[in-house]
């Protein structure tokens, strides 16, 4: 028993690691003082300093854009892709090529489209981080809607064409619908997965524009003050809330699988 | 009414055929261009000379090699792969536990302990790296607390420490997935069995429980040390000017100054190094 006492230490060392700087960051961002690193009482007034930003205002709807795009992007290659490897393919070469963006270092992908967008003179901007983003979230995309083919039935199809119905349709109206709840699940990611990235948008997005990962980076590069605190709590509240509702959606789609 | 597909049968070959045409070429095709061309262009841009003004002037050259196994650069690849094991290895020890303890958890709260481990991860990455700065900075909340306590202040910010730090806060939670879903599989009889058998728990860990987990062990740490070891971002933000690793070192020659070639050999470096690594955890993992 006392080995076992022994191994709490670290496990919940770990949970306070994890969530410390998190709650010290949410409590600084209501601090009516200046300063992010002293509180000196209950305010709103740096959520209102946010709200008038128009840097982070632009930033946000950059990084809407982006994430839209290119989750429109990923979803719809991404998902033909998984079913590609998974019905028409033995190739594991292939397969490891569809993953390598998700293990191909950040930095490496990021200078990489900095060059090939440089040689074919493509302008940089919203939209070159948008075909950047698609990249690393179609292998996402594809990698999510997979595991779902794997535990697909696909005897639904065979009836679907047994009784007469061409490929197309049997895809739309019998492949799809079984794969829904992957498809969510890896659109949500690829959108989640883009709001957040910095080095590939920071690489590839020129002088011109900039996305919210971008806008706070250099905030924090000017100083630091309860405004960044207050972003970054709404920023936390929108990832948490995205996250429990992810889970939710895979639970459903779960059950509804089981029935 | 028929419709045409109905009409005119497509015969199975040409159909399967089409069939892969239509599922696989979209996406092979954006990856070729938009993956692979660049990679491959960052790997050719290595023999090449740099431009006055950046970009690149194709004439061969091994200049960039040569420039590469000088002893500064090396020491900075020496140097990040230092940080990067550090990171690991403390991932791997507290991370370990957490997914031992976590494993024997009532479903239910086995759930809520993942998300939990998971939901930091989810947050955004600079937001999460700007809030060590706040609790390492010297009017930060750890130094505040040291002063209460009459101690004088510590210099925590713009370390290898707090580069450390950050990394491991940012990618432990890609430690303990991989370790929790190797130990989740484990069968308890066989601890049953070895204690059963007199075996002391430590002895049952080192010959039973840490063997089969070896895989999750390699994965976790791979996990960690990939992107740790590419780093830019957090030990340009908590290691300021004085801890400078591989990342640092290719933002500065492609976006400041503007050397194409040698930040190209550089990423090179980067590449050959994680593969290497790859290999060898594919290789220990089989052995496993």
């Amino acid at each position: 028993m006392r080995r076992s006492r022994l191994l709490h230490v670290p496990f919940w060392f770990t949970y306070f690691f994890l969530y410390a700087p998190i709650v010290v960051l949410v409590m600084m961002s209501f601090n009516s003082g200046k300063s992010a690193y002293t509180y000196e009482g209950f305010s709103l007034k740096w959520y209102g300093v946010l709200a008038q930003d128009k840097k982070v205002m632009e930033g946000l709807v950059n990084t809407l854009v982006v994430a839209v795009g290119s989750t429109v992007i990923a979803t719809v290659l991404g998902t033909l892709l998984a079913v590609g490897l998974a019905r028409y393919t033995r190739s594991k070469t292939l397969d490891a090529f569809a993953l390598m963006p998700a293990v191909l270092p950040d930095l490496v992908l990021a200078i990489g489209l900095l060059v090939f967008y440089g040689l074919v003179q493509f302008t940089l901007g919203l939209y070159s981080v948008i075909l950047a983003h698609g990249v690393f979230a179609m292998a996402f995309v594809a990698a999510v809607v997979r595991t779902r083919l794997a535990g697909a039935d696909t005897s639904l199809e065979e009836a679907s064409r047994d009784l007469g119905a061409g490929p197309v349709t049997t895809f739309v109206k019998v492949t799809l619908p079984q794969l829904a709840p992957g498809i969510v699940a890896g659109a949500l990611l690829a959108f989640t997965l883009s709001l957040d990235e910095f080095v590939i948008a920071f690489f590839t997005i020129g002088n011109l524009e900039q996305t919210l990962p971008i806008v706070i980076y250099s905030m924090i590069r000017f100083g630091v003050t309860p405004e960044i605190n207050a972003l970054g709590t709404i920023l936390l509240l929108v990832s948490f809330t995205a996250v429990i509702v992810g889970q939710r959606l895979t639970k459903i789609g779960e059950s509804r699988a089981q029935d | 009414m028929k419709p045409q597909a109905a009409a005119r049968p497509v015969s199975p070959v040409r159909e399967r055929r089409l069939g892969a045409f239509v599922f696989l070429a979209p996406g092979l095709v954006y990856l070729v261009v938009l993956m692979l061309v660049p990679l491959a262009l960052v790997l050719s841009n290595v023999f090449f000379q740099r431009g006055r003004f950046g970009g690149l002037v194709y004439e061969f050259t091994t200049e960039n090699f040569t420039r590469l196994i000088d002893p500064l650069y090396l020491g900075v690849v020496g140097d990040s792969l230092k940080i990067a094991a550090v990171t690991t290895l403390i991932a791997l020890l507290l991370g370990y536990p957490t997914a031992y303890l976590i494993a024997q958890l009532p479903p239910k709260w086995k759930t809520i302990a993942l998300v939990a481990i998971v939901l930091p991860f989810w947050t955004n990455f600079i937001i999460r790296v700007y809030a060590w700065i706040i609790l390492l900075n010297g009017q930060g909340l750890i130094n505040s607390g040291l002063k209460v306590f009459g101690l004088d202040p510590l210099e925590l910010l713009y370390t290898d420490g707090a580069v450390v730090t950050g990394l491991l806060y940012s990618y432990l939670p890609l430690m303990v997935l991989p370790l929790y879903a190797a130990i989740d599989k484990l069968d308890p009889q066989l601890r049953e069995a070895s204690a059963n058998l007199g075996a002391s728990p430590l002895t049952t860990f080192r010959k039973v429980t840490l063997p089969l987990t070896v895989p999750g062990v390699l994965t976790g740490s791979l996990f960690v040390f990939v992107p740790s070891f590419g780093n830019f971002v957090i030990p340009e933000m908590l290691g300021g000017g004085k801890s400078i690793m591989v990342g640092n070192l290719i933002r500065t020659e492609f976006l400041k100054a503007r050397d194409w070639p040698f930040g190209s050999a550089l990423a090179t470096a980067l590449v050959v190094v994680l593969v290497l690594l790859l290999i060898a955890q594919a290789r220990a993992a089989r052995r496993a």
